[in-house]
């Protein structure tokens, strides 16, 4: 499965452990969450970076306490149809200040490229290899956004407010 | 009026763009019929029994008429020449080709008409009172607010996979003509004792398998708070809203389940944390927003023109005038419904040409404004008293003046087994029949108010749970059989019907609403008590003696 990171196709540094593989000695690793939970100090503390992967019906405040530790949250679409991963992203982003890797895994299609963006995804394990090369250009679609999220976008509400005021001068 | 400005257009745009491709996609195989089905459902586009079914945006039923003229092209270019408008202030296209679906949607963009998030399980298309900134007494134009709630739900990126479809009614009128009670989330503008404007919030209201009556989570929410608010309601179903089981998913369930007390209370931890955000309203944005609704402008006109004077003399004339034409709240204007309820025919239908001379008419009577209302009906929001009689004769050339509004044959029905794939009855061919047994318009006016409504299935698209008399199409045995209920209403007073009894065939359907109204009409004790003060005050059983009695 293909990795974006940053906008373009990366290689993955992170080794996907299960609840009992065996903890390899060095690298970068992903861990479901009850392993991560149960087995955090010692996971922290050995060399390479340490990921969580996130179930989407777990309270992601259970979470909370690591945040400054770990280097990658990695939330999970079961399917395209099951959206509570994007709570659980803008929760991390806007409410908890989560600044590291925030990955999305399952069914990452291009279709949700930009839903996944405005919630605070910035890491995507793409489904198909076609849609990881159109990440570019279909993350640009939209130009309009009407809500407020933590990525920071103007929205059009307060777009229209800037275009009245600078209208406004001199007139 | 709204109008779009120039990032509206742009987001309307950019969406026919991407649909566009995601078709392309379909039609080369590139997603699955799985993919891209939810896809499709964003866009309004359905796969039914007999070909594409399209669903377009009215957002809150105001129409422009450029904008109804771009839907008769639609009905003309791409479908069979007609539209269906439905309960849920929208139209719907029957027969339409995929591959020329981003070319009907481009040709809508061009007046801004989109058909976004009409179905699929995001927060639909937002619905409002038809009557909006003309009714008499009302607090203020809903519309502003809707509009506000328009813009902040569409294409949300955190609410577009939702456990299921979420839809948000507004009204700011003692009257509810926006059936907010069921609704996933019902507003009701109000003032509070500083005269600021808010909302009375009700969650949890809905049709379909388990029906269920809204109920109040916050008796006021501030108007600088209302989106937060929404967003935190949105955010706790989000994430608590069952997914396991499709018929459990919906927010009624998840409020029924937790209690109202514990739902709110989850609510409102949610909400203290957000309600401080960049979600918060200032007045200037409301202003706006405001400013980009125009109003006509108004006449001084008497309240009594020479013109409707003289139309009194004729009894048919009087008889639509009675019970079409509604007061407005400005002197010497009206309201007026449009019945699209003739005899004999589908409820909600309208051709390209009915369209296109209605927004003529619009144009010389109405100051070019169209209304959509949730019982399939139309309105033309600003007709100065004196062209009442004028725009009759016009209505009356296109088959346009039936004057049966709120009588037994303005029914309300869903498309049922002639179009939708989920049906397991007809309800088209029941409300012709039912039309044409009270045809009859001194028998109808002696009745007075009573609604009928028509489903052809459980899903309850035809809202039969809230008719005066409702009709269920269910399957039996390989046979339609339907179920009638008694006693309900969508208005402030929301209740869901009683069933009567068992159901009936098919054939006894229409006798089984003649002996109702029978029995009615020898159990009121004044002509002015209502069915529905009748059905209140008796109990369901009088009825249910008198229909069963003989079957
Ligand atoms: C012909 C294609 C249609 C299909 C496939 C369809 C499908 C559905 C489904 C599956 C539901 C059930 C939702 C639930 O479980 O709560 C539903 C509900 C509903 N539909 Fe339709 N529908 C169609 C046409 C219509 C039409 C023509 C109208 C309006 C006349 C309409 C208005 C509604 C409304 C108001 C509900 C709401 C029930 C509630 O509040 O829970 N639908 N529809
Ligand atoms: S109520 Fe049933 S039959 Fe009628 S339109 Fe809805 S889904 Fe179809």
């Amino acid at each position: 499965m293909p990795l974006v990171n940053g906008g373009k196709i990366v290689d993955d540094s992170f080794v996907k452990l299960a609840v009992d593989t065996p903890l390899p000695e060095s690298g970068d690793i992903l861990v479901p969450a009850e392993r991560f939970l149960g087995e955090a100090e010692g996971l922290l503390k050995r060399a390479g970076k340490v990921g969580v992967i996130w179930p989407n019906n777990r309270d992601i405040a259970e979470l909370v306490p690591y945040l400054g530790k770990v280097a990658a949250v990695a939330l999970v679409f079961p399917t395209f149809r099951d959206g509570r991963a994007y709570s659980q992203a803008r929760l991390l982003r806007e409410r908890y200040n989560y600044r590291g890797e925030l990955r999305a895994t399952g069914q990452v299609l291009r279709d949700q490229f930009v839903f996944m963006l405005r919630a605070g995804f910035d890491a995507f394990e793409v489904k198909k290899q076609a849609d990881a090369e159109a990440f570019m250009q279909t993350a640009k679609r939209y130009s309009v956004f009407y809500q407020p999220t933590g990525d920071g976008r103007i929205t059009a509400l307060h777009r229209r407010m800037q275009l009245r005021h600078s209208e406004g001068v001199g007139t | 009026m709204y109008a779009y400005d120039e990032i509206d257009r742009t987001l309307v745009n950019e969406r026919v763009s991407e649909f566009r491709d995601q078709v392309k996609r379909r039609l080369s195989g590139e997603l699955t019929e799985d993919e891209f089905k939810i896809l499709r459902l964003q866009n309004g586009v359905y796969l039914q029994l007999h070909a594409y079914m399209f669903r377009v945006a009215i957002p809150y039923g105001t129409l422009a008429t450029n904008q109804l003229r771009a839907l008769a092209h639609v009905a003309r270019k791409y479908d069979r020449g007609y539209g269906h408008f439905t309960t849920r202030q929208n139209i719907q296209f029957n027969w339409i080709k995929l591959a020329e679906l981003p070319d009907a949607l481009a040709d809508l963009a061009k007046v801004g008409i989109h058909a976004m998030q009409t179905s699929g399980n995001n927060m639909r298309n937002v619905t409002s009172d038809q009557w909006a900134g003309v009714a008499p007494g009302e607090i203020e134009d809903p519309r502003i607010w809707s509009e506000l709630i328009r813009q902040h739900t569409t294409l949300h990126p955190e609410f577009s996979f939702l456990p299921r479809k979420f839809k948000i009614a507004i009204t700011a009128s003692d009257h509810d003509r926006a059936a907010i009670k069921i609704h996933d989330i019902g507003l009701r503008l109000i003032k509070n004792e500083k005269s600021e404007t808010g909302f009375e919030v009700l969650v949890g209201g809905g049709l379909g398998r388990t029906p269920f009556i809204a109920k109040t989570i916050k008796h006021f929410v501030h108007g600088r708070d209302i989106l937060s608010y929404i967003e935190a309601i949105l955010r706790v179903y989000n994430q608590y809203g069952r997914r396991d089981n499709i018929y459990k998913a919906r927010i009624k369930i998840l409020v029924h389940e937790l209690g109202i007390e514990k739902f709110s209370r989850e609510v409102e931890d949610e909400w203290q944390h957000i309600r401080n955000s960049s979600l918060q309203i200032d007045d200037e944005v409301i202003e706006d927003i405001r400013s980009r609704f125009t109003y006509p402008a108004y006449e001084k006109l008497p309240h009594m023109p020479d013109e409707l004077r003289q139309a009194a003399a004729d009894p048919d004339f009087e008889a639509w005038r009675k019970n079409s034409v509604a007061p407005h709240k400005v002197q010497g204007y009206s309201i007026v419904t449009i019945s699209l309820k003739p005899t004999g025919g589908p409820p909600g239908d309208a051709t390209a040409e009915q369209m296109d001379a209605l927004a003529d008419l619009a144009d010389r009577y109405s100051f070019g404004e169209i209304r959509v209302g949730h019982e399939q009906n139309l309105a033309l929001p600003h007709v100065a008293k004196r062209d009442l009689p004028a725009l009759w004769k016009a209505l009356d050339k296109l088959g346009l003046a039936t004057p049966n509004v709120n009588l037994i044959t303005d029914i309300i029905a869903c498309p049922g087994l002639d179009y939708c794939s989920l049906a397991n009855a007809r309800s088209i061919p029941i409300a012709q029949e039912l039309t044409r047994r009270f045809a009859n318009h001194e028998l109808a006016n002696l009745i007075g108010r009573l609604h009928i409504n028509i489903s052809g299935c459980i899903n309850a698209c035809g809202h039969h749970h809230v008719g005066h008399i409702g009709i269920l199409g269910v399957e039996k045995n390989g046979e339609e059989v339907y179920q009638i209920t008694i006693g309900g209403r969508a208005d402030e007073n929301a209740a869901l019907g009683t069933l009567i009894g068992p159901g009936v065939k098919f054939d006894e359907v229409a006798d089984v609403v003649e002996d109702i109204v029978e029995a009615y009409l020898a159990l009121r004790e004044r002509p002015e008590e209502l069915f529905m003060d009748t059905v209140k005050r008796l109990g369901v059983e009088p009825f249910k003696e008198r229909v069963y009695a003989t079957r």
